[in-house]
């Protein structure tokens, strides 16, 4: 598996790897970086200051452990919904394109698009808030109208890489759609 | 082309022999259903193939080799003769390595591996899609089920591998269900049939008057819709379909889960004097529920929040409700004696479920607050009247008329007397408004308190009607069962060898499970946004807020 190190949209450090299963096969991970230590102290200090400081000025208890209660519930939500770990796309020459991404509880999301109802892959660009990025997404078609575009379907969104990193990936997934009708 | 072979994973390990399976048409993909042992006759082989499905063919030879049995490799071989296709496939397994090739061209081969039992017992929603090339392997499989019935313990002339061969698999209280099922249903066809000749001669003798109450009262409406489930559940013919029998099931569920729950309230309310508690509580809460109207009057009547009314308008308007309230109160104390055996057999209605217990609670809130009902349609229709008296009358004031054919305003030249008469009417009605649009405040305020409180027990029975528990409990337990599609995974090979993929069964979300399988209620929902709803209460309109979809036209 070949690992090589891009950045993201804003900045931060990206992980791609790249492993090739069969010559009509092959994987690709792009992982975020974790959470980082600093962040949680942050976050875990100014909840429980606030909760200090109303704590003085009402002398309730109550106040001290629903601090705690909040802090405990909004970490597990935040690892196992919102958190990304990483995203990856398996291309299978002639079956088809599985999306998938993984939070950091290790909960796992996962979609399978037949070959038959892709059109194509391509490189487009969104306006993002205040940017335009590039992001990698699969055309879908209806088997009943081959040249219509039915729907679009963007990949790695949670990761948002760059578009070295997207230049890679759609090159070899050009090679599998090509190669295999 | 890369050639696809579905490979069960219960014939990974199985013995030397003929693969069974379908060759999918246009989709260069091939499905292994069964392997099929040596010793066999090929005429036999092909009977039994044919009478097991259409569509089904000898697709070719598997082998793993084992000790005493060199021969095997060249025997299966030749047997591509015995059984012309237009493709042969040999697959061929060493222990840590599987490896498939075709006989005329070494093409590119995948075998996806994928778990018998669960392909042949999901079902892939959505339901329509029936074309992509998962739905049809997942048909595949689940149409060969004659192919199934052999297993090692029966004295055929075949012996195959496939997931039921280590013997039929079968639940006894699945099968005592079905059994009992059968008279079940006959004996509540015939309650039922009872029952809707019972409603019908009630109807017939009690006439239209009877009829506007009966769906009015939203005890009547759930008696009814329950009277509808109990008759798709106990329809004799079997479900035909996976989504109707989910359906009949969800109903049969929710339909218990309410009894019990009805059951429980019942052994609550029957215990320690519950039910006299209640009453005594009912009638003083009555009263105060009157004095403070009274009081509100009174307030109103006076100078309230500091507002100046209009004095003889006022009196009239106050002592005319209040006059209402005293009557309402001596109808309550009338009742009074009898409230507690009242209460005693409505409390019954729960033995038939919880939801008959939250209609009845509704239908005597409804009553209970009649009075505040019929003083939210006074102050409505008069305010209405005012409202639409002054705006005709300000059109009058700028010179212009509605015209009726044309639904639009005109101009229009009137009279002196007509303008003189219609200016005394119009400043009249302008400084009457303040004290009736301030009756029309309160008495809306209240009604409109009522009926939220209504709305959410309606709201509550819906939801105990129409969730679908069974199909829940199904996601829950046996998720393979409800397939949003199917996930691959990639298992670990050598280079040089075929590539091999495990299919999964991507289960249903949650969500997804209740938005497809809701029985369709006589859901409650809001009649108008909120946008139209405040246009109807500023102009004066009465209000219905919760609308009903029936089936029969109110």
């Amino acid at each position: 598996m070949e690992e090589e190190t891009f950045s993201d949209i804003r900045g931060q450090p990206i992980t791609l790897g790249c492993q090739r299963h069969s010559s009509f096969c092959t994987e690709f991970t792009v992982s975020s970086p974790k959470v980082s230590i600093g962040k949680v102290l942050a976050s875990t200090c100014s909840v429980w200051l606030l909760a200090y400081l109303l704590f003085f000025f009402t002398q309730n208890t109550a106040v001290l452990s629903s601090a705690i209660l909040v802090t405990l519930v909004g970490m597990v939500l935040h690892i196992h919904f919102v958190k990304v770990d990483h995203e990856s796309l398996l291309v299978i020459g002639s079956l088809g394109i599985q999306v998938s991404s993984s939070y950091a509880s290790g909960r796992e999301i996962t979609s399978f698009i037949e070959m038959g109802r892709i059109k194509d892959i391509v490189i487009n660009e969104a306006v993002y808030m205040h940017q335009i990025i590039y992001h990698l997404c699969v055309l879908l078609r209806e088997p009943a109208e081959p040249d219509a575009v039915a729907g679009v379907v963007p990949l790695f969104q949670s990761s948002k890489p760059r578009l070295g990193c997207l230049v890679k990936v759609y090159r070899s997934c050009q090679e599998i759609l090509s190669k295999v009708p | 082309m890369v050639l696809k072979i579905f490979f069960p994973q219960c014939c990974n390990l199985a013995d030397s022999g003929l693969l069974v399976g379908r060759w999918i048409p246009g989709q260069d993909s091939a499905v292994v259903l069964a392997v099929i042992h040596y010793p066999f006759i090929p005429a036999q082989v092909k009977q039994y193939i044919q009478q097991s499905g259409e569509e089904l063919a000898v697709l070719g030879s598997w082998s793993l080799p084992k000790e005493g049995q060199e021969g095997m490799e060249s025997f299966l071989r030749d047997l591509s003769t015995i059984f012309p296709q237009e493709r042969w496939l040999q697959i061929s397994r060493k222990m840590g390595k599987m490896d498939g090739e075709e006989e005329e061209e070494k093409e590119k081969v995948v075998f996806v591996h994928y778990d018998q039992k669960k392909v042949m017992l999901s079902r892939l929603h959505p339901v329509h899609m029936e074309d992509t090339q998962t739905a049809v392997v997942f048909q595949t499989v689940a149409r060969s089920q004659p192919l199934f019935l052999l297993d090692r313990y029966d004295d055929g002339p075949l012996r195959s591998t496939h997931w039921q061969t280590e013997g039929r698999e079968g639940s006894i209280l699945v099968e005592l269900l079905k059994r009992a099922s059968v008279p079940l249903c006959l004996l509540l066809n015939w309650l039922m049939s009872v029952w809707t000749r019972f409603c019908r001669l009630r109807a017939v003798s009690g006439g239209s008057c009877k009829v506007l109450l009966s769906s009015k009262l939203s005890t009547c409406i759930q008696l009814s819709h329950r009277s509808e489930h109990m008759r798709s559940i106990s329809s004799p013919g079997a479900a035909s379909s996976h989504i109707e029998f989910t359906r009949k099931a969800n109903t049969v569920v929710s339909v218990l889960v309410d009894v019990a729950l009805g059951i429980l309230l019942m052994s609550w309310l029957y215990r320690d004097e519950h039910v006299a508690a209640l009453a005594s509580a009912l009638v003083p809460a009555a009263d105060r529920v009157a004095t403070e109207l009274e009081q509100l009057l009174q307030w109103l009547m006076g100078a309230p929040a500091g507002l100046k009314m209009n004095r003889a308008l006022d009196q009239v308007l106050g002592r005319f409700f209040l006059y209402h309230i005293h009557l309402w109160i001596s109808y309550i104390h009338l009742l009074s004696p009898s409230v507690e055996q009242i209460l005693w057999y409505g409390g019954l209605s729960a033995g038939l479920g919880l939801t008959f217990a939250l209609s009845l609670l509704s239908d005597m809130v409804a009553l209970l607050t009649f009075h505040i009902y019929c003083f939210y349609v006074y102050g409505a229709r008069l305010y209405c009247m005012k409202v639409y008296g002054l705006s005709s009358l300000w059109r009058l004031f700028r010179g212009k008329k509605w015209n009726v054919l044309r639904q639009r305003v005109d101009s229009c030249s009137y009279d002196l007397d007509q303008l003189f008469i219609g200016m005394l009417l119009f400043t009249i009605l302008l400084f009457l408004l303040p004290t009736t649009a301030l009756y029309y405040l309160v008495f809306t305020l209240l009604r409109l308190v009522v009926v939220l409180f209504q709305g959410v027990l309606h709201l509550s029975v819906d939801f105990i009607n129409s969730f679908p528990l069974f199909a829940l409990g199904q996601r829950i337990c046996q998720p393979y069962r409800l397939a949003e599609g199917v996930k691959f995974r990639v298992l670990c090979e050598e280079p040089g060898s075929a590539l091999h993929l495990l299919m999964e069964i991507n289960p249903l979300s949650c969500s997804a499970v209740v938005q497809t399988y809701r029985t369709p209620a006589s859901s409650c929902y809001p009649r108008d946004s909120w946008a139209a709803l405040v246009r109807k209460l500023f102009v004066g309109e009465l209000v219905y807020p919760w609308r009903r979809k029936s089936s029969k036209a109110d």
